[in-house]
């Protein structure tokens, strides 16, 4: 039995590799410098903003990125649109990497990493902590994502494919691999609450999880749209359009429900008169919606969405919008008072260059090795 | 093919249910509220008896063992311990004077043209933010005395810093083994039945240490007091037997910490506008409470995500069946 997905082969040692492994060795080193002299010696983190770059980008923007597995899971699988299978296992496998280096990172950025199982460990886990909840989702949707991605190496390494309980069980990893994200993107907003009014009204809002779990279906589905036309002009595929089309009808919706949520409840909580003070949050605010408005339209004219160019630019764009609003929810809007300023320092931002580095080079050994890919019969066929 | 009708209905329902969780917050669901223990300890700060001095941060060191704190200047110049010159709580400084200046600030407990200190130090909630933010049990309440403490299980997430609306805990940012400091009433001296080190050192009797309610007490009646009325002032504890009698200034009719944020172990008293102090304005109901509101209801039993991942198994269960790969529908509907 053959798979619909073929490894596209090719030389792994190219030009753009070797300087992603240039950029992500040096990312290596000052994390071995945080390990030795501390988080500080890194990065310009705080008293005052004890979370930056790392966390935001690596962490919550990372896993939002990753939401393309779970956005087309609840397609394909829950919502049965078995046509938009083909683009399933890429979307997979970006989640993997997502989540997995989101994961990863966090050891980085924890101070005494040494306790984090603590967190896992009911004498000391907090059930009133919302961060528990994120990690418990977090550490098992990482495990459930591999047992999705695993066909992909059955299929290669494996004589006879998958086996056999795997593919039978497979519907429940699935179903739980929806569950959790909805779970812990949603806490990922929960997280702020907490930080009371120190967070600017126009982001702190007790709808803040919805908010964040709407945010992500986006970013999911504007990221198989990104991935799936980079990928096709990158490593000169055909462009998979006509399915393309349909995720951004489907994006276009989400996008007008998460603004009727993002505006209704700044209406209902009288903050709306807020956007109109001069100002830079309120500017960030502006960018943040304009770039959510902005593909929203541009997705409802037809002609306009069946335009390559145009969809590419729209999932760019919706991805960063959501990137904004994480940024703006735990870095612009948050003020500690006392005088307190942060700004990501060079290194801190190499190391998450570095991160970066290595899901773009995972990225393309796994495609070039692997059946992840589907086969150009079948976006042709379609 | 765009998202047919009945398709949206059921997106929009799958984003209902979730909502339904946050939604029961706003209908009928009360936010929790925490009381003060019986035995509770707390300080009374009244500024407008603070005279600078800092003997108060000085028997801070040296009750709990901490290291003095320099400049950048002093550090370069090779300044040791020769005295403390820290400008602000740090992992070394667990209390701090600060000083309101404004205009030629020549009358004390002024805010035209005058002056006034502050002490900056844990607020010791009665609700903490630390505590219920704290992944692993890092930062616990004593169930007696309420005091609020750090202790190993840290993870050192910070999540404690995002949390805290006074800004207290301090991270050891440029440590390999880092730990968290903030005030912790001096813990290890009440539970031997002694008294912070602050209020053991004030010599005016601005930081007094007592039982939660009656240091709350003696707050209420020096604020119910008139401008240069005569008035007995503990020196060091609520009972103290030394006293100092001396005419009390134009209180803000007011006690801070008394609801802030779902209330404090440690209260505030001032003449001046106590934003102007530094301290921040905070609404009545601790984040924590909103937070766990929240997320109780959502987790509530486990009812609702047990309930979501039964209809997400069928769901699966039913797509998946039909799909191997040769019978992958591609065509249109």
């Amino acid at each position: 039995m053959m798979s619909e997905h073929r490894p596209i082969g090719g030389k792994i040692l190219t030009k753009p590799f070797l300087v992603l492994a240039l950029i992500a060795f040096i990312a290596f080193i000052l994390v071995v410098k945080r390990f030795l002299l501390g988080i500080g010696s890194v990065t310009n983190l705080n008293d005052g903003y004890p979370w930056g770059l790392w966390i935001v980008y690596d962490v919550l923007v990372g896993t939002a990125f990753g939401c393309g597995g779970y956005a087309m899971a609840l397609l394909v699988y829950i919502f049965n649109k078995g046509k938009y299978h083909p683009l399933i296992r890429p979307a997979i496998m970006t989640s993997v990497f997502g989540y997995t280096l989101a994961g990863a990172s966090i050891i980085l950025d924890v101070g005494r990493y040494w306790n984090l199982y603590n967190m896992f460990w009911p004498k000391y886990a907090n059930i009133n902590s919302v961060m528990v909840e994120v990690a418990i989702c977090v550490a098992s949707y990482v495990m459930i994502l591999w047992i999705e991605f695993s066909p992909s190496f059955f299929e290669n390494w494996r004589k006879g494919g998958t086996p056999k309980y795997i593919n039978k069980f497979m519907f429940v990893f699935i179903a739980i691999g929806v569950l959790l994200p909805t779970l812990h993107q949603s806490s990922l907003g929960t997280l702020m609450i907490i930080a009371g009014n120190r967070l600017f009204p126009l982001w702190q809002t007790n709808w803040l999880p919805l908010l964040f779990l709407i945010s992500a279906l986006t970013m999911g589905f504007g990221m198989i749209i990104f991935e799936s036309l980079f990928s096709s002009v990158i490593l000169n595929r055909p462009l998979e359009m006509s399915m393309l089309k349909k995720l951004s009808a489907i994006v276009s919706k989400l996008l007008l429900i998460f603004l009727i949520f993002r505006f209704g409840d700044l209406i209902w909580r009288n903050e709306i008169s807020t956007i109109f003070n001069p100002g830079f949050k309120q500017f960030m605010f502006f960018l943040e919606n304009a770039l959510i408005i902005l593909p929203m339209i541009v997705l409802f004219i037809r002609k306009q969405s069946e335009n390559p160019r145009s969809l590419f630019l729209t999932a760019a764009s919706i991805l960063i919008a959501g990137t904004l609003y994480r940024f703006n929810t735990y870095l612009v809007g948050f003020d500690p008072g006392y005088g307190w300023q942060y700004f990501p320092s060079i290194p801190e931002i190499v190391v998450t260059l570095g991160i970066i580095s290595v899901e773009l080079m995972a990225y393309l050994v796994f495609v070039k090795k692997l059946p992840v890919l589907p086969t150009v019969r079948q976006i042709e066929n379609n | 093919m765009t998202l047919n009708r009945r398709d949206f209905f059921k997106v929009l329902s799958f984003g209902a249910a979730v909502a339904t969780g946050t939604n029961t917050l706003f209908s009928n669901t009360a936010i929790r509220k925490k009381f003060r223990t019986k035995d509770a300890v707390g300080i009374l700060y009244d500024a407008t008896l603070c005279i600078g001095c800092k003997a108060c941060e000085v028997a801070c060191k040296k009750v709990n063992g901490l290291p003095s704190d320099h400049s950048d200047w002093e550090t370069k110049h090779g300044l040791s311990n020769a005295w403390d010159s820290g400008s602000d709580l740090s992992t070394h400084t667990l209390n701090k004077i600060k000083l309101y200046q404004h205009g030629d600030a020549s009358v004390k407990n002024r805010s035209e043209n005058g002056f006034a200190f502050m002490k900056r130090a844990c607020m010791h909630c009665v609700d903490p933010a630390c505590v219920s933010a704290c992944p692993v049990s890092g930062f616990t309440k004593d169930p007696v005395t309420g005091i609020v403490s750090w202790n190993e299980s840290c993870c050192g997430c910070r999540y404690c810093e995002i949390a805290c609306p006074y800004s207290i805990p301090r991270f050891e940012y440029n440590k390999a083994i880092p730990e968290v400091f903030k005030c912790e009433m001096c813990s290890h001296v009440v539970e031997k039945g002694g008294i912070p080190g602050c209020c053991e050192s004030c010599p005016s009797g601005a930081s007094i240490f007592g039982n939660v309610y009656e240091i709350l007490k003696e707050a209420k009646r020096r604020i119910a007091l008139k401008p240069g009325e005569q008035y007995a002032y503990p020196i060091s504890t609520v009972h103290d037997t030394e006293i100092q009698v001396r005419s009390a200034e134009k209180y803000i009719h007011y006690i801070y910490g008394e609801k802030e944020a779902g209330g404090t172990q440690y209260l505030i008293l001032s003449a001046i506008p106590f934003e102007k102090l530094g301290l921040p304005k905070l609404p009545e109901t601790s984040a924590a409470a909103t937070t766990e509101t929240i997320q109780h209801t959502i987790y509530k039993g486990l009812i609702a995500p047990i309930a979501l991942l039964t209809g997400l198994v069928f769901a699966a269960h039913r797509s998946a069946g039909i799909e191997t790969p040769n019978e992958i529908q591609i065509n249109d509907e």
